[in-house]
């Protein structure tokens, strides 16, 4: 893909992003966005540990529900700043992530699966159970809002916009250096196959629990913006239908791809509004369509664009085929042309 | 360059190697043969670092490495391809190989978030190899092609390059002609003698006769997990014990 | 003591329910190699099917778990060949996908078929049964001997039959099983007919005391996955073993040490032992 298209299309999804509040109807539509963009923060960072790495895992609402909580338990109960205690919340995921990481990682991807399945459950069962500490079922109330920075108002329902959607575009720009680099390629390379990633030099557990941590971390980000802009929490944020949800946006959009959990992430919740009966009953739809996608579409809708557009420029940029150096046998299949 | 000394493994109750030894000179070519089974592949397996041994040694120019991770071996320079070559099939053939010098480098996470100087060269660097080792496989033309699309003999070649772009003294090839025609064979059987001759110690495991006793300047010969023999090509064909033991298979 | 030979009922109820659900389990992971996340969904299809069959239609209990039984079986092969099936080369990835997938249909179906309300479920075993000083409430007993019932009969299934043995071979090599000329597809839907048969009879068994809701599947089959792993995915004794100590540790250690962590502790012994041997309990060899 040239880079031409690839800064142009950021550029113009930019645009409309900014231009947005001013073309909503209404408050609702932005705050129908502005989750759509905290969940997409959370969505890239599962990319980053599924998507890229090829560890599925399923403990990612809980590390959202961390750093929610670490905001509203800070903030509420303890009187610290919100922008104080937001620093902190993807650190502390990230912390929890490193412990996590480091006994599951060395599990084989079905089993991680499990493992962080569990780590998910117990996440939940305990900021339920853990009274003292989470408010249990009662939830946290009253998170205040964003401290005002100058003259930006953030109880303010645009201004909020403006602050998720600033660390939407921030989170996309590290992923996109990250997943750009050569340690998005390890990422890669360790998906592809864990024995020939090791046989390349890369070691596995060091990769993989920056990996985690990483995407973790991101989790925990998003959590506490979520807890800053709904101001409320509940045991449900770290309920496993979040991660299940995350899952339906990186596929319809293309897993392993950067813009592709971005898109699902703004699409779906988009087309849930719009299809309004189904709010309840949304997985009646999207239970088929997760397996369609899988079994039809598997990269997704970005994925198998992108697949599409380098199978086209592989095909205008063959070079004619030089004479073979070392077989005296001419190939056929060298002279293939688009 | 490469000293194996009474190498064994047992999983349970299942002998798979059994205290061979070995010696392989720098900048030849080694071949382990043997009849299905005979544990070639745990062999390499053991050298590599993807499994651990119960008992021997395994010396690297000198180095004790018995029982170093596979990458850990990898970083020393002992390289390795797989039976089963696994490509990132939707990505270009260069795409596939930039990871490869990614052993060599040291940006850490800092370096790719600030996007600094080191970075940018290390990623040139690896770029640069990658085409390189892409040359000298004799597949430059290639490079754009997403790597699902290539023959197999193409996908053997990348292996090679991929092994070649770490940078290795030491190089394991398991079937390097794995599902090959017979004049794709000797374009490849070629390609190891250049290998060689740019300085590397070659060790691999096949089951072509016609392309090992051509190539090889050394073959081990491996049954049971043992070693049954150790020589010279002539010495090889020479030998009743090798004759016997591949009694009734397809090779002369 | 009383209080103990309570719990030890108690043990020996949850050990049956979830042996129930974890012996299917087991069984597919031999022939999918990837553990089934709507496994769950079955159960909670099977409590669903028998809460219809039995409160609107009035059927009897026991054909209610009949009915159950039959109309998991099938939900489970339609997954099997709709699902699975295609996707049978494609990376575990896929396979966890849409095993959420199916999961995500049947639980939100249910909902939309009966609400989200909690529903009892009728049984016709409401006695108690007082046994010296111990209270045995009849279904309990029921639950007991049935999940025993099953399991042995699975057994003699699995050991005494030819059928049985060619799920057995597949479960423990496909490619090896294929190559003697065992039907993969055949014995990958009879398989999972049966996981799903008695996914929801386990669930039709536990109902009666717990109540049917939509997401009822959800603990029940994470700790069937504990079990599975612990056990050893694809060993039938595993999972009756592994089921049955994962139903005395809940009981007890709900008694003894708290209620309201007691869902905690499956998961903490998996992460336990995970920690320590990563393998699994009972490693099997190379697979």
């Amino acid at each position: 893909m040239k880079l031409v298209n690839a800064r142009t299309g950021w550029s113009l999804l930019l645009l409309l992003a900014l231009a947005f509040p001013f073309m909503a109807g209404n408050d609702y539509h932005l705050t129908v966005m502005s989750t759509a963009y905290i969940y997409a923060i959370a969505t890239v960072g599962l990319n980053l540990i599924t998507g890229y790495t090829g560890q599925f895992n399923l403990a990612h609402s809980g590390f959202m529900a961390v750093g929610a909580y670490t905001v509203g338990i800070l903030t509420v109960d303890h009187g610290v700043p919100f922008w104080a205690a937001f620093a902190l919340s993807g650190f502390v995921s990230a912390f929890i992530g490193f412990f996590v990481g480091l006994v599951s990682l060395r599990l084989k991807t079905h089993f991680f699966s499990i493992f962080t399945l569990c780590v998910g459950y117990i996440m939940f069962l305990l900021i339920e159970k853990w009274e003292s500490l989470t408010h249990g079922t009662v939830g946290i109330v009253g998170i205040p809002a964003p401290e005002s920075i100058g003259p930006l108002d953030f109880s303010e329902p645009r201004t909020q916009y403006y602050m998720v959607l600033f660390f939407l575009v921030a989170s996309l720009w590290i992923m996109h250096r990250i997943v750009h680099s050569l340690l998005g390629r390890t990422f890669v390379a360790i998906r592809n196959g864990d024995e020939l990633a090791q046989a390349l030099g890369i070691d596995l557990m060091r990769n993989k629990l920056l990996a985690f941590m990483l995407s973790v971390f991101f989790s925990g980000m998003a959590g506490g913006l979520y807890a800053g802009y709904v101001r409320f929490l509940g045991p449900g944020v770290a309920g496993v239908e979040h991660t299940f949800d995350m899952t339906m946006y990186m596929l319809v959009g293309g897993i392993g791809t950067l813009s592709g959990p971005l898109l699902g992430a703004i699409a779906v919740p988009w087309l849930t509004q719009y299809l309004q009966f189904l709010q309840e009953y949304r997985f009646v739809v999207f239970g088929p369509v997760l397996v369609l996608l899988v079994i039809f579409l598997p990269h997704g809708i970005v994925g198998t664009w992108l697949n599409r557009q380098r199978r086209k420029a592989a095909q205008s940029a063959i070079t004619p085929t030089p004479a073979p150096r070392l077989a005296a046998v001419p190939r056929e299949k060298g002279a293939r042309h688009a | 360059m490469l000293e194996i000394e009474s190498l064994s493994k047992r999983f349970g109750g299942l002998t798979a190697v059994n205290d061979v030894s070995a010696s392989f000179a720098r900048g030849t070519i080694n071949a382990i043969i043997g009849p299905n089974g005979a544990g070639k592949t745990t062999f390499f397996n053991l050298v590599s670092g993807t499994i651990r041994p119960t008992s021997g040694r395994v010396l690297f120019d000198g180095r004790d490495v018995t029982g170093l991770r596979a990458d850990q071996a990898a970083r020393l320079g002992m390289a390795r391809t797989f039976q089963t070559t696994a490509l990132f099939d939707t990505a270009t053939v260069l795409d596939n190989l930039i990871v490869g010098h990614r052993l060599r480098t040291r940006s850490t996470l800092v370096d790719v978030i600030l996007g600094t100087r080191r970075l940018r060269d290390e990623e040139r660097i690896c770029r640069e190899k990658a085409r390189a080792a892409l040359d000298f496989v004799g597949l430059s033309h290639l490079e754009a092609r997403v790597a699902g699309d290539i023959s197999q003999e193409e996908r053997k070649r990348v292996a090679f390059a991929l092994a070649l772009s770490t940078d290795p003294t030491l190089l394991l090839l398991d079937e390097p002609a794995g599902g090959v025609n017979p004049e794709e064979t000797d374009g490849l059987a070629q390609l190891i003698r250049k290998m060689a001759k740019s300085g590397l110690t070659v060790c691999l495991i096949e089951h072509k006769m016609d392309m090992i006793m051509n190539l090889a300047d050394r073959i081990l010969v491996l049954n049971y997990g043992e070693k049954i023999a150790e020589g010279t090509p002539a010495e090889i064909r020479a030998n009743p014990a090798v004759i016997e033991a591949y009694l009734g298979t397809e090779y002369a | 003591m009383e209080l103990f030979l309570q719990q030890v009922l108690n043990g020996l109820t949850l050990g049956g329910v979830y042996s129930l659900v974890a012996l299917g389990l087991t069984l597919v992971y031999g022939i999918l190699h990837v553990p089934n996340f709507a496994h769950g969904a079955f159960y909670m299809a099977g409590a669903y099917s028998a809460f219809f069959l039995i409160n609107r239609m009035g059927l009897n209990y026991w054909w209610g778990m009949a009915g159950a039984a039959v109309t998991v079986a099938l939900i489970s092969v339609l997954s099997e060949r709709l699902v699975f099936h295609p996707l049978r080369k494609a990376p575990y990835l896929h396979h966890m996908i849409a095993s959420i997938g199916i999961l995500l249909f049947l639980e939100a179906g249910a909902q939309a078929l009966w609400g989200a309300d909690f529903h009892r479920m009728d049984t016709p075993y409401t006695q108690i049964v007082e046994l010296g000083s111990l209270t045995l409430p009849a279904q309990r007993l029921l639950i007991i001997g049935a999940a025993f019932g099953l399991v042995v009969l699975l057994q003699l299934f699995l050991k005494k039959t030819v059928t049985g043995a060619t799920i057995i071979a597949m479960a423990q090599n496909r490619e090896g099983a294929a190559l003697v000329g065992i039907d993969a597809n055949r014995v990958a839907m009879l398989t999972f007919a049966i996981a799903g048969a008695l996914a929801g009879m386990a669930a039709v068994l536990y109902a009666p005391i717990n109540l049917v809701y939509t997401s009822m599947g959800h603990l029940v089959i994470t700790k069937a996955f504990v079990i599975i792993v612990l056990g050893g995915m694809g060993s039938v004794p595993g999972a009756i073993v592994g089921g049955l100590i994962i139903g005395f540790a809940e009981a007890f250690g709900a008694f003894y040490i708290s209620t309201d962590y007691k869902d905690i502790i499956a998961f903490a012994l998996l992460v336990l032992i995970l920690s320590v041997r990563p393998q699994g309990l009972f490693a099997r060899g190379a697979h």
